[in-house]
């Protein structure tokens, strides 16, 4: 049981850590841009105009509220709990990245930074970034791991399209932790100009606040939607986990409402007793990467190993150091779940409610149909659809033996 | 003499001797695991008066690409912490006087643990530590690094401000490292003027040596600092001239090639300077 004196909502504090994670762990030229953004955000976090700005664009750019919508069938073929979902899908670009790359954006126009880079994996992050950059007139430079730029050809154009300049990555694994850590190299050469846009809540802080803040907009509309639509809060949570910026963005809000579960799903890829996958928090070990103290995959020397996901967004071998908190307090429970599962629920979703959901979201689905299944009917588990399924339809149909045009 | 002391004495002489210091890093374990050791005694007899040992890791964020080859080389023959102290310990059967520093990223350390890692580096005779990624505010973490009597050495660079150097300097032992331009190592962005500006203002708050890195890739460059820091480090240039030695010998051999003009070239610096 969780610490019932806990406040989740007061973290992280001044030293931007949960607990023993998170921190301010980069070299020392980064120290001071870092610190400069703290301030800034920090300003502008309770500063009325640029809330009005952020939530006029939610509601006119991004399309929110998303709705809540009740998956009837699904649950009446499940059996169990009824299932609702969170339709982040629905948003502009297709996914919940958009609401944190609308505030970034933000940020960085009113500290005077013209020009952004991001990393991304599958590519939805580099879109959401390309696409608010574009509406704003910044400049924008995407980094992608040249293995994820082959097997995301449509992101890549699509980012393209929107004007920005995507950068192969070539080190490493070449996926998206190269991606970062090339983000940041860029980074700490172009401090003065730049403006660096991280897609999940990793990173040294202020990222992980400020990334979930933006994204937490999820969880506050969740909230109140469930109380006006169904007079109580859900019995159960779950959202998919890579970095962890759509769980965040959900779960934030029902943090302190001890009687609502929470449940984080991780990319077991091909299982996790085959080290084939990207569970970070379920198999992994408390280390440092990428600027803050969180459970990594590593090897015993410290090495960070390569991740497996049919999901590209979530092949990442580190987590946010919120859930590595939430974890440890026992508030959050993350537990794996496989390419073939998340496939499964993928084509459950698609045949009974006329949903193609991203292959990403579709691990939260295929969680949230076990859970529901040991549930009662009368309960609720609301499951975060974070982004939809169109830029994976190649590699379903690749994985299944298909060619398409 | 302990671990602490051989930075300090070593700082001490060059000081009495009127002589800049000269840093080679290299990436232990690249070009090849059996090199390592070789090209630490050339790099001392063509005058290197400590040595940077890079400790491999996948993911070196502050590193530009030559380092990082040369990382992902080293781990991909399985080096790790446990050979890396091997070969310092062996360094040390010939060379106790050679201050060593090893130079690397927290996830290793913290995966082995602080203390361990504290207790094996000073038992294989390393002097101290520079963790790339752990900055002056995250000092706790280190903690038993510097209970073991290990020098935690810092980074400072451009973009720190008076504030942070301040008490960067304070809790500074061994030497201070200034960065000497916002970038990557091995980048050509180096700036002498607007280094020499910027030591001098860190001189007037440390009360350790000053070396300077980043950029500097030749006797010319490493001149052009050494007039006015205590030391130079050489990282990336070396590194790119040990790539693809075929045995410990010729890697030693290029080590020796590469430091003794160098050397030479500050050596004169001193002697100008006595004239």
């Amino acid at each position: 049981m969780t610490d019932e004196t806990i406040d989740f909502h007061a973290l992280p504090d001044a030293r931007g850590r949960f607990g023993s994670y998170g921190g301010v762990y980069v070299a020392e030229t980064l120290m001071a841009p870092l610190a400069e953004l703290t301030e800034a955000y920090e300003r502008l976090s309770r500063d009325p105009e640029f809330i009005a700005e952020f939530d006029y664009d939610l509601k006119h750019y991004v399309g929110r509220p998303s709705p809540i919508y009740h998956a009837q069938r699904l649950s009446q073929k499940v059996g169990g709990a009824q299932i609702l979902l969170k339709r982040e899908d629905l948003n502009h670009t297709g996914a919940h990245k958009i609401n944190n790359t609308i505030g970034q954006a933000l940020v960085a126009r009113r500290m005077g930074k013209r020009r952004i880079i991001a990393e991304t994996g599958a590519g939805q992050h580099g879109v959401a970034s390309a696409t608010v950059c574009a509406r704003l007139g910044l400049e924008c430079v995407v980094y992608m791991g040249a293995v994820d730029i082959e097997r995301q050809a449509i992101n890549v154009y699509r980012m393209k399209l929107l004007g920005a300049q995507v950068v192969p990555v070539t080190s490493g694994s070449k996926t998206l932790k190269d991606a970062l850590n090339e983000a940041l190299r860029d980074w700490v050469t172009n401090v003065d100009s730049t403006f660096y846009m991280i897609g999940t809540v990793a990173g040294p802080h202020p990222y992980p606040q400020m990334v979930r803040d933006f994204n937490s907009v999820v969880g506050r509309e969740a909230r109140a939607q469930m109380l006006e639509q169904y007079g109580r809060l859900p019995h159960a949570l779950v959202a998919c986990v890579g970095g962890g910026s759509n769980a965040i963005g959900l779960f934030h809000a029902f943090l302190n409402d001890r009687d609502v579960r929470i449940v984080g799903a991780e990319a077991a890829g091909d299982g996790i007793e085959t080290g084939r996958h990207a569970a970070s928090l379920a198999a992994g070990r408390p280390g440092v990467l990428h600027g803050n103290r969180t459970y990594v995959l590593c090897d015993d020397n410290g090495q960070i190993i390569e991740t497996h996901s049919v999901s590209a967004g979530l092949d990442y071998p580190g987590v946010g150091p919120e859930h590595a908190y939430l974890k440890d307090a026992g508030r959050a429970q993350y537990v794996g779940v496989t390419d073939d599962e998340a496939l499964a629920a993928f084509h459950e979703l698609a045949r009974t409610e006329g949903i193609l959901a991203a292959l990403e979201s579709s691990h939260a689905i295929a969680q949230g149909i076990k859970l529901a299944r040991d549930m009662r009917k009368d309960e609720l588990v609301l499951v975060n659809l974070s982004g939809r399924g169109d830029k994976d339809v190649h590699t379903i149909a690749r994985r299944e033996g298909l060619t398409l045009g | 003499m302990t671990a602490m002391n051989r930075i300090d004495q070593r700082f001490a002489a060059l000081k009495a001797a009127r002589r800049p210091g000269l840093i080679p890093f290299i990436t232990a374990g690249d070009p090849a695991p059996e090199s390592t050791v070789a090209i630490m005694h050339a790099l001392v007899a063509a005058g290197a008066d400590l040595i940077e040992l890079g400790v491999p890791f996948s993911d070196p964020m502050a590193d530009g690409p030559v380092i990082q080859h040369a990382n992902e080389r080293a781990l991909a023959k399985g080096v790790g912490l446990v050979q890396l102290f091997a070969w310092v310990r062996e360094f040390r059967q010939r060379d106790a006087q050679t201050p060593i520093v090893l130079m690397g990223y927290l996830n290793p350390v913290e995966i082995m643990g602080h203390a361990a890692f504290a207790q094996a580096a000073v038992a294989a005779g390393v002097d101290g530590v520079l963790l790339v990624d752990c900055p002056v505010e995250e000092l706790d973490t280190a903690q038993p690094i510097r209970d073991a009597g290990l020098a935690q050495i810092f980074l400072a660079a451009p973009t720190t401000d008076n504030a942070r150097l301040s008490r960067i300097c304070d809790e500074a032992s061994g030497f201070l490292y200034y960065v000497s331009f916002a970038g990557i190592t091995g980048a050509a962005k180096l700036s002498t003027d607007a280094v020499r500006e910027r030591v001098a203002a860190i001189r007037t708050r440390a009360h350790t040596p000053v070396a300077v890195g980043f950029g500097v890739r030749d006797a010319e460059s490493a001149a052009a600092i050494a007039g006015f820091a205590d030391a130079v480090v050489i990282g990336s240039a070396l590194v790119d001239t040990l790539a693809g030695s075929a045995t410990a010998e010729e890697a030693a051999m290029r080590a020796t090639a590469f430091l003794t003009p160098i050397r030479a070239a500050l050596d004169a610096l001193t002697a100008a300077d006595a004239a």
